[in-house]
């Protein structure tokens, strides 16, 4: 029996003195082993970036904006009104939250400078149900929204543009020219998942945006409704119910089409994630595939390589190799093969990977296992489809190689 | 006890739906230290015999004993350790690995005898440098001539000290010339104690050995001491 060691020295011998067969040979497992990284670094990728939006979003809310406006034929509510939000939060059970909402665009004017900016009209729920923390100062409360306060709590970004350094605590800023005092700062959320900056933007008591603001003729009219439930099982239910409620208060008649939208943000976002899992698995199984191509193509090498190299076999035998050193010399060469292919795979398929996610811009995720596993699998390949055309070349009788022109 | 001992050996082979014998109960044997020529027309059973000699082949009936151990009923592995640690080979059309240094080839046998990396270069090294080739360690086949070729080959035989060293039309693709200086080495190996038993359808290249047994439609027909031997020219 010869040393294993021996064998791979032998088999990147013979490799080498094939450069090109050999190199275009491994070519079939590059393409599947970088197409397996790529592909799984790119879907991991995907879903952090989802799990980060959850995240982002607040794990468990429900928004409720009006559709349709102005087509009701009934004539009776095309929006939804700071009353549906009370409605919601009385009648419906497992609802730990409602911020009723009123979201529009404004010009912001600090002394000389100005920022255009979102105004959130809304209530002191809208930080629970949306996560915010305090930095400094404080929230917008009860009394203010009852008083319809001309007060405003800002974002970071709104600092930052606004009060060159300067404590924005006190200080007044006039939102479309009606002057608003700040109360408060928010903490810093940074970027979104989706790269938009969160923390652009100014709270101030719904019945402020409502009188001064806005200026709908309709009292109480508010935009949207965000809903927290006491946890993501919940959601169901409180859709379900905030859609009979609504239907109910706003006196839609069986048959006829809701004038609102009830949209599960975790549902909508946990269905992209199934996409991606989706896209991902089948870009995975594709990728496997090519590597099974990648490994036919081997097998194909190797029984060209066995007939080729039949007197080689010959002389090998006549000189004391058994029919295991044989077979153990061309299987190591085919294992080699497929290593160095997965090698180059990888290195590739990172690039390749890096290359593709600048389309989603969720950075690729590579992890130590899944380069693991590729390496393990183009091995597995190579033991695989090496096997036939080792097991071949053993079998020969030594007599017949020699004889082999 | 004879080193080589082949009682009533017959071979058949499979042509089409026929069995034909080649052999038809040979009987041989040959005691260590002896040159022996095998002379015959092609299709006489020479190579056929040297086959099953060299443990290359089985034969389908008789009875082998090499070394006084029963060779014909081993199995491949068994019969590899006997060519790797008793039988040297020589070919006609040299057999050597392309592409592959005289050094690595000379190797080959102490490869698959599990000899270690450094023992190995050593005795390889040693074998060309006794054939005559200290110079030519890195040259590849291809840039060697069919002599050194040859030479290089026969170091691989006598690498492993192995007892018996069975040469196949050893000269057959080479010049009068340089067919001499071989069949001199063989000569020389042989003086020094090793076993040679050699195939040759030249007369001139069988009266090198010692022994020449003539073959002729499967049987040996005739075993003669050679009487005229050749002299190293």
């Amino acid at each position: 029996m010869i040393a294993v060691s021996e064998v791979f020295s032998a088999s990147i011998t013979a490799l080498r003195r094939n450069k090109t067969r050999s190199m275009l040979t491994a070519l079939g497992i590059i393409i599947g082993v970088a197409a397996v990284i790529a592909a799984f670094a790119v879907g991991a990728g995907a879903n952090k970036s989802i799990d980060e939006q959850i995240s982002s979003f607040g794990s468990n809310f429900i928004m409720v904006f009006p559709d349709r406006p102005g087509r009701s034929t009934t004539g009776v509510t095309r929006y939804l009104t700071y009353d549906d939000a009370l409605a919601i939060e009385k009648e419906v059970s497992g609802v730990e939250a409602v911020a009723p909402m009123i979201n529009m665009a404004a010009t912001l004017i600090y002394e000389n400078t100005n920022w255009s900016s979102s105004i959130v009209g809304s209530t002191p729920e809208y930080s629970n149900v949306q996560e915010w923390n305090i930095e400094s100062g404080r929230d917008i409360n009860a009394s203010d929204v009852r008083q319809g306060a001309k007060v405003a709590v800002v974002g970071q970004t709104v600092v930052d543009k606004l009060f060159s350094g300067e404590n924005p605590i006190g200080k007044s800023i006039r939102i479309n020219k009606i002057p608003f005092t700040i109360v408060g700062v928010f903490e810093s959320k940074g970027l979104s998942a989706m790269g938009s900056d969160q923390d652009d933007f100014v709270l101030v008591p719904l019945t402020a945006a409502q009188r001064r603001l806005v200026r709908w003729r309709t009292a109480g009219r508010i935009g949207n409704i965000y809903i927290k439930g006491v946890s993501m099982e919940a959601l169901s239910y409180i859709q379900n119910e905030t859609e009979a409620l609504l239907r109910e208060r706003h006196r839609i008649k069986a048959g006829e089409a809701d004038d609102f939208a009830v949209r599960n943000v975790s549902q909508m976002l946990e269905a992209r994630r199934k996409t991606t899992t989706i896209m991902s698995m089948l870009l995975g199984s594709i990728a496997v595939i090519s590597l099974v191509v990648g490994g036919i193509g081997i097998m194909n090498i190797m029984l060209v390589s066995v007939t080729e190299r039949t007197r080689e076999i010959g002389i090998r035998m006549a000189v004391g190799a058994t029919e295991k050193d044989i077979r153990m010399q061309f299987l190591i060469e085919a294992v080699v093969l497929s290593m160095i292919g997965g090698t180059i795979g990888i290195l590739l398929g990172v690039v390749a990977g890096y290359a593709l996610a600048s389309f989603t811009s969720a950075p690729p995720i590579f992890t130590l296992l899944s380069i693991m596993l590729a390496f393990v699998f183009s091995a597995m390949v190579g033991v695989g489809f090496g096997y036939y055309p080792a097991y071949k070349a053993s079998l020969l009788n030594p007599i017949d190689a020699l004889k082999y022109e | 006890m004879a080193l080589v001992s082949l009682k009533d050996i017959r071979k058949s082979f499979q042509l089409g739906e026929e069995e034909v014998e080649i052999l038809h109960g040979v009987n041989l044997s040959v005691e260590e230290g002896e040159f022996v020529a095998m002379m015959g027309p092609s299709g006489s059973g020479k190579s056929t015999t040297m086959n099953i000699l060299g443990c290359l082949d089985r034969p389908t009936s008789g009875e082998y004993l090499l070394n006084g151990i029963e060779v014909a009923e081993m199995d491949s592995d068994e019969l590899a350790h006997i060519r790797n640690s008793m039988i040297g080979f020589v070919f006609q059309g040299f057999n050597l690995l392309p592409k592959t240094t005289a050094l690595e080839n000379v190797e080959l046998p102490l490869l698959y005898a599990g000899v270690a990396r450094g023992e190995r270069h050593k005795k390889a090294k040693a074998a060309l440098t006794e054939m005559g080739l200290e110079d030519r360690l890195y040259h590849e086949p291809t840039q060697l001539s069919g002599g050194q070729q040859q030479r290089v080959a026969i170091a691989r035989g006598i690498v492993n000290r192995a007892p018996i060293l069975m040469a196949d039309e050893p000269t057959g693709n080479l010049d009068t010339k340089t067919s001499d200086e071989i069949m001199a080495l063989f000569r020389r190996l042989n003086d020094e104690g090793m076993t040679i038993i050699l195939v040759t359808h030249e007369y001139d290249v069988a009266l090198y050995a010692k022994r020449i047994l003539h073959f002729r439609d499967g049987l040996i027909i005739r075993d003669e001491i050679n009487e005229k031997r050749r002299n190293v020219a």
